[in-house]
């Protein structure tokens, strides 16, 4: 039993998740391009050297066959944990993923599951341009047989990592990539359900639901609004939504704001604006990206960002 | 070409793919000492900097075969290519550091490099995804009967992925006019592409697909450039797809700020003592004024690309709004 805290990074936390992972049961394994490395972001540092390359395992580029090899290993007996590296080449393994792994245990009527959990980080990434800085999550939450989950602290990646390997259902784990060095207390072990959104700051007057790095842009942005009192929400868990915290926020402020770094058009705050407005009856805005690729030069890129001012402007324009 | 020529030619375009890496390598830490420019941290190569040092040869050996109306695609590692196949350095620097007047307007960068002008059509953020894209060029100057080939630039390893056999497969079924160019630096990223490929290697997989070819030292230019020469003649006598495997070897990092330390010193000192542009001065010949006057042509020439780049105004930020599509365009909420 582990006590107390370390000072952990983003990161780092879900290296150890995966570390005690691993540790507890002979089940879960890794695959993907340089993971024997430690990762590109250092996300699977030391484990090749504690495991053994039969369960890290280095792959060849070959995203498709990474992910395919992934639910045919979850089929038979193991608990793959997949490295996609960025969500946007996760792209070139979209078959194995939506046609495979979501919906090989129905399809096959309940005779196999696929508890995987694929590893697709999102987001800009400063200076990477237009293909390796996507925001895709909503594609994920519209495809039946998928949990999405989109941690925004140290704690959460290391305890829904954790979940997310226990869970028993293929995971797509989207780790934000400008969150990787981001530093946070870290109680190891601290268990975190899938599907439960934190209350980051109690609020009156407006309900503000965020994920991922955009939880930090809001801590920002809260600080900042004057004369309103914001009740802060980091979902954590894209699907299943934790309907139960939105709505119960939402029916107490009864204004709702919804802020994701991905496209707004068609982003998962739309589901989430839709469903309060139809359950509850009252006002939602969307803040999101605007709909346009990621630009490599700095304005261009910051262009597709949404920022403090962004979320300052939805919360006090009711 | 008189071949004397043609080797200055082929040294000319490595010094410059060289000068160019060296300067966008320096620009991405911030400054470019060695060639007198001091930069600051907002003017700077951003981001991921996937750099070609070393690999010199290949690009320059082929591409000295290809005319301006012949097409390329290439890698996230597509300096040299771009530069081989006679793009402007100095949109190349702008384009790097994030400038209006770069080949993109700054959208794409390094990574994303394209000029089609010269035949460019683009570096790629994506292992393998340029393969698809070559054959499907070569099957456009198929259906309009033109007379130009396409080659296809890629790394080991891509060999791994689908769209590599896909693509071979489906050059070879239509006949198409491709030279597929294998640029072996035997690294994946930070992985040894060896220790994760089965079989005989790239020759041998177009082999099995009925697509002939050579395997050439790639850090000897004149080979090189003399296979190449000999694929593309078949090539453009209508004899279908033909393979290079050009072996050679990384010298940086996967990217610029990677110290590649997953690497053993014996293999990268034995690599860097192999370095293209010291075995051709070794080998070639020519007169030393001559290369000393083309390396000092070089040398202004990326000063000058650097100091237009750092000079050069940045992108409007309505320009991030542009050329995404016609439908819709203007809706961006």
């Amino acid at each position: 039993m582990d006590v107390g805290k370390s000072r952990l990074s983003y990161g780092g936390a879900a290296c150890l998740a995966l570390d005690r992972a691993m540790a507890a049961d002979a089940r879960v394994v890794a695959l993907g391009e340089d993971v024997g490395r430690g990762g590109i972001f250092g996300q699977y540092r030391g484990l090749q050297q504690k495991f053994g390359g039969a369960r890290v395992i280095d792959t060849p580029i070959s995203e498709s066959t990474i992910m395919g090899a992934a639910v045919g290993m979850a089929l038979t007996g193991l608990k793959p944990v997949v490295e996609m590296r960025v969500v946007d080449f996760a792209l070139c393994a979209m078959d194995e993923i939506v046609n495979q792994a979501a919906k090989a245990r129905y399809m096959f009527g309940g005779q196999g599951r696929v508890p995987l959990v694929a590893r697709l980080p999102i987001g800009i990434w400063t200076g990477s341009a237009a293909q390796h800085s996507q925001s895709l999550e909503a594609w994920f939450a519209h495809v039946p047989g998928l949990v999405v989950v989109t941690p925004g602290t140290p704690q959460d990646n290391h305890s829904l990592l954790a979940a997310a390997i226990d869970s028993g259902d293929p995971v797509i784990y989207m780790e934000h990539k400008e969150l990787w060095s981001l530093e946070g207390e870290v109680v190891p072990g601290e268990k975190i359900s899938l599907g439960k959104a934190k209350i980051l700051q109690a609020g009156s007057d407006v309900t503000l639901v965020t994920w991922s790095r955009t939880v930090q842009t809001a801590l920002e942005a809260v600080k900042r609004a004057k004369n309103i009192s914001v009740e802060l929400i980091d979902l954590r868990t894209i699907w299943p939504w934790d309907r139960e915290t939105v709505l119960a926020s939402a029916a107490k402020t009864r204004r709702l704001v919804v802020a994701h770094e991905a496209v707004r058009v068609a982003g998962f705050g739309a589901e989430i604006a839709a469903t309060v407005a139809e359950e509850l009856g009252i006002p939602v805005k969307r803040v999101g990206g605007a709909r346009i690729p990621v630009g490599y030069s700095l304005p261009l890129e910051d262009e597709a960002r949404i920022d403090v001012e962004g979320i300052l402007r939805a919360l006090t324009n009711f | 070409m008189k071949s004397q020529d043609r080797a200055l030619a082929l040294y000319r375009t490595m010094a410059r793919i060289r000068a160019f890496e060296n300067a966008a390598e320096e620009a991405s830490r911030g400054g470019v000492s060695a060639f007198g420019a001091a930069l600051s941290n907002d003017v700077r190569v951003r981001g991921p900097l996937h750099l070609s040092t070393g690999q010199e040869a290949v690009p320059a050996g082929v591409c000295i075969n290809l005319a301006n109306e012949d097409l390329i695609t290439s890698t996230h590692r597509g300096h040299g290519h771009t530069l081989a196949k006679g793009a402007s350095m100095e949109k190349m620097m702008c384009e790097l550091f994030g400038r209006a007047t770069g080949f993109n307007g700054g959208k794409g960068g390094s990574m994303h490099i394209a000029d089609f002008s010269v035949g460019m059509l683009g570096a790629n953020g994506v292992v393998a995804a340029g393969i698809p894209i070559a054959v499907g060029a070569a099957h456009a100057l198929k259906v309009q009967a033109k007379k130009s080939i396409v080659a296809c630039f890629f790394g080991d390893g891509a060999i791994n992925r689908g769209p590599f056999l896909e693509g071979l497969n489906w050059a070879k079924v239509h006949e198409l006019p491709v030279l597929f160019v294998c640029e072996d630096n035997r690294w994946s990223a930070t992985t040894s592409t060896e220790a994760m490929t089965a079989g005989a290697g790239p020759l041998a997989r177009a082999k099995a697909i009925g697509i002939a070819g050579a395997e050439v030292d790639g850090n000897d230019v004149l080979a090189v450039d003399l296979a190449a020469s000999k694929l593309i003649n078949e090539i453009r006598k209508g004899k279908g797809p033909k393979f290079l495997h050009a072996i050679t070897y990384r010298f940086k990092g996967h990217v610029s700020v990677d110290p590649a330390t997953y690497r053993d010193g014996e293999e990268v000192a034995r690599a860097l003592a192999n370095d293209p542009i010291k075995v051709f001065v070794r080998n070639c010949g020519l007169k030393k004024e001559e290369l000393e006057k083309i390396q000092k042509q070089t040398h202004e020439e990326v000063a000058n690309a650097l100091r237009v780049a750092a000079a050069a105004p940045w992108p409007d930020k309505g320009g991030a709004y542009t050329d995404i599509q016609d439908a819709g365009s203007g809706q961006w909420t």
